[in-house]
């Protein structure tokens, strides 16, 4: 984005043809295409197709100026990097910025899924300096607050979970869903979403405790970021692929085998 | 990236390890009225509330307050636990569901798929129990299952027994301290009956209680035989524990095979009985049996109800037993010794007892080749519901069959009586037609005077029940039947105070519990969980 690269016009018809309802917190494929054809309208004339036109930064591999979450990359791409060719993008919505992440976060993921991980290395560092248990459970052992990994190779490729480690809020299960709930009294609360109605909420809060919320005792209520840290480049492509390897080694047990 | 992670789940991982129920909880939970943290509330199954909102005064005013559909065919018999709000009950056969126990919305399922295995009486549960933050469930292909309570992970999975061989679980574990308790079914299959204790940490066995006597163990001469290794006598429904003596009982199920007791010669001790043991070492400390020699399936694995009154002009730690052959009971639970028994039904199997208390047999009342009319049915006068003891009116409550008997065939199954198969049907999910002329049997809720076993009231119920009782300090006893009414009398005097048709069978005890200071009533019939509250006009 060395120069100011599209019309209004063009701006104002992607705004109208790309669907304003998505976060990242619900990515699709669906959004992840929407946020290509965005990059490729919008970013790709500078970053180029593969987002590595740009010295020291590749979009195409999750490597920026710096480790940014999700929401100062949305910022970066709406209001730009004070005195540096990246321009400011004042058309552009804010569920445009985030498409274009999601789809940037899952490019990382697509090309860091090559490597061949080591099981035991992958556990020492789930368990190590990742922390990773603190949030998640595993066979028993850990918190309940984040999903429960026990079984988690049974449902998530290598490609999802390395996506999940490196843009958490790329593609979340709907059973991982996070939620915010802010009541009357002016109280916010968030959690793990459990359940929704017409009428009321069910959350896991941060403090492990299952809560429920009539909306009639509810200001307002949303789905939330997920509170899972993205992993940035001090966790390199080989740490990951040795964590994802240990995540899809956990399976359940297998037909008649003693638990 | 590090710091933050670490920082955010530091935070977490405080919050996550504080405790949810202690022990001390649930063995006095005296300043818990709002929840229920054990399958009968308290570890000496009283299924007594000492919520007082709901009473003889607006009972009338009960309302629906939501109703929980299981995703079950099967029948629904678990009493639920409820924990400052949230309610966990179990789907048929081994799921776990947590309910916001004031709008019954869901906030998980915990789904055990069993292996296939054999029960004689259904893919049931009866319940759960739970310590800390980990529930803890038996299942129909008999493992024992430790849950996180607050997001219904699972924590650990054992192996109780083989369920290829006929062992399943029905009812609900017990926890005493760092140990939960279980046993299994599968006494009408060959099974030799157990209850083993785990650590309730990690899941590993510490102690195993056979209820047969093996070779060199005293009883083991009341066997004929090998029967001895596959004569049945399980423990299938829930125990109790007194903190005092430091004992936890069961009652244990009828010797196998159940009609037939020709390949048994003896009294086969210990089925059909109630054993005491040393809660930590798992060490008989003194049985009673109730049916000695039993051929009739009169399992006595009713809930043992544990009270303190007054005896004979002093204080005495009894246990109260309506025992599915006919009889109730006043047992010193410290001893053992038998103070009282007495028919509460028609019963002709006996005639009395010896000082000791050992039942004395009516002549000839055995099977036979041409059929003796024997009473009660082999159904019994009450199976497994569980009863209620009120400390405040001082009386037992117990939901039972009357005028129910069977023809005694030697070598066979029983035969009904007459013409009318169907008088005293197993518990079903939906409601069928009832036909009984007031010769056959019957429901009833009796109260009864625990010092003498006489009836105080009694509210006639029409058709069989399998449900259970509840008390509470609302001066009020609930209970239903096989025609889906539950019902709300006065605790002093049985008087029907309210009725709702439920639209299927009774199969559970009711249960109180509140949220937010609201009393609510809470019962499972056909397929759903009933709640009930009053509304302020």
């Amino acid at each position: 984005m060395r120069k100011a690269l599209l019309p209004a016009a063009l701006t104002l018809a992607t705004l109208l043809v790309y669907p304003l309802t998505s976060f990242g917190q619900h990515a699709t494929g669906a959004d992840l295409f929407s946020g290509e054809q965005v990059y490729q309208n919008l970013c790709a004339n500078c970053h180029g197709l593969d987002g590595g036109l740009v010295p020291n930064v590749d979009l195409g591999h999750g490597v920026f100026r710096q480790p940014y979450t999700d929401a100062q990359l949305v910022t970066v791409i709406l209001k730009g990097i004070a005195n540096t060719p990246m321009p400011a993008n004042p058309s552009m919505s804010e569920e445009q910025a985030q498409l274009v992440v999601d789809y940037l976060r899952s490019r990382a993921v697509s090309s860091s899924g090559e490597l061949s991980g080591d099981t035991l290395r992958g556990r020492a560092l789930f368990e190590g300096r990742g922390d990773c248990r603190s949030c998640h459970m595993v066979a028993g052992t850990g918190s309940p607050l984040g999903p429960d990994l026990s079984r988690v190779g049974d449902t998530r490729s290598a490609a999802e979970l390395t996506q999940s480690l490196r843009a958490p809020n790329a593609l979340v299960q709907p059973n991982q869903r996070s939620y915010s709930v802010t009541t009357t009294d002016g109280t916010t609360v968030s959690g793990r979403l459990m359940n929704r109605d017409a009428f009321s909420v069910q959350l896991l809060d941060a403090n492990g405790k299952l809560r429920s919320f009539q909306l009639s005792n509810v200001r307002s209520h949303r789905f939330a970021d997920s509170p899972m840290p993205a992993l940035g480049a001090d966790w390199s492509d080989q740490d990951i692929a040795d964590v994802v390897t240990y995540l899809t080694s956990l399976r359940a047990p297998a037909q008649g085998a003693k638990p | 990236m590090k710091r933050q992670l670490v920082a955010i789940t530091a935070a977490l991982l405080f919050n996550c390890t504080q405790a949810q129920v202690t022990f001390n909880q649930i063995l006095d939970p005296s300043d818990q009225p709002q929840n229920w943290l054990s399958y009968s509330r308290t570890l000496n199954n009283q299924r007594h509330s000492p919520l007082k909102q709901i009473d003889t005064t607006n009972v009338a005013d009960l309302e629906l307050a939501w109703v929980w559909q299981a995703k079950s065919l099967e029948k629904f018999e678990a009493t639920p636990l409820v924990v400052d709000g949230v309610l966990y009950t179990v789907q048929a056969p081994n799921d776990v569901i947590a309910l916001d126990a004031a709008s019954g919305r869901i906030f998980w399922t915990y789904h055990h798929e069993p292996a296939p295995s054999r029960t004689c009486c259904g893919r049931v549960n009866r319940g759960l129990a739970i310590l800390g933050n980990t529930l803890f469930m038996g299942t129909v292909d008999s493992h024992l299952l430790a849950i996180d309570a607050r997001s219904g992970s699972l924590l650990w999975d054992t192996v109780v027994a083989d369920a290829g061989a006929n062992y399943s679980i029905t009812m609900p574990p017990m926890i005493v301290r760092d140990k939960v308790y279980i046993g299994t079914a599968g006494g009408d299959i060959n099974i030799r009956g157990f209850v083993a204790a785990y650590d309730t940490t990690t899941g590993k066995e510490l102690w195993k209680r056979h209820t047969i006597p093996g070779p060199g163990e005293p009883g083991n001469e009341s066997w004929s035989g090998d029967s001895w290794k596959v004569g049945g006598a399980a423990i299938w429904n829930a125990g109790a524990f007194d903190e005092q003596a430091n004992l936890v009982y069961w009652g244990t199920g009828n010797p196998a095979p159940d009609w037939d007791g020709r390949s048994r010669l003896g009294d086969n001790l210990w089925s059909d009985s109630v054993i005491a043991l040393d809660a930590d070492t798992g060490a008989m400390k003194w049985a009673y049996q109730f049916t000695p020699h039993d051929e009739l399936d009169y399992d006595s694995t009713q809930v043992p109800v544990l009270a303190d009154i007054e005896w004979k002009g002093a204080q005495r730690k009894v246990m109260l037993w309506a025992n599915r052959n006919g009889l109730m009971y006043v047992l010193d639970r410290l001893t053992g010794e038998f103070l009282l028994g007495k028919p509460y039904v028609e019963v002709n199997w006996m005639t009395g007892f010896t000082p000791e208390g050992k039942p004395i047999r009516a002549p000839g009342m055995l099977p036979s080749a041409q059929g003796t009319l024997i009473k009660p049915h082999v159904h019994g006068a009450i199976n497994w519901a569980p009863p209620s003891y009120s400390p405040t009116t001082g009386l037992f409550y117990v939901a039972h069959w009357e005028n129910s008997g069977i023809i005694a065939i030697e070598g066979q199954f029983p035969q009904a009586i007459a013409t009318n198969k169907r008088q005293t049907t197993m518990g079903d999910v939906a409601l069928e037609p009832f036909f009984n002329n007031d010769d056959e049997a019957r429901g009833v809720i009796r109260a009864y005077n625990p010092q003498t076993l006489e009836p105080v009231w009694a509210f006639e119920l029409g058709n069989i029940t399998w449900g259970g009782v509840l008390s509470t300090d609302g001066n009020l006893v609930f209970g239903g039947n096989k025609d889906g009414y539950f019902v709300a009398l006065d605790a002093r005097t049985g008087e029907l105070l309210w009725k709702a048709s439920l639209g299927g069978q009774v199969n559970s005890g009711p249960m109180s519990y509140s949220v937010d200071g609201k009393q609510y009533i809470a019962v499972a019939a056909g397929s759903g969980l009933f709640v009930f509250t009053t509304t302020e006009k």
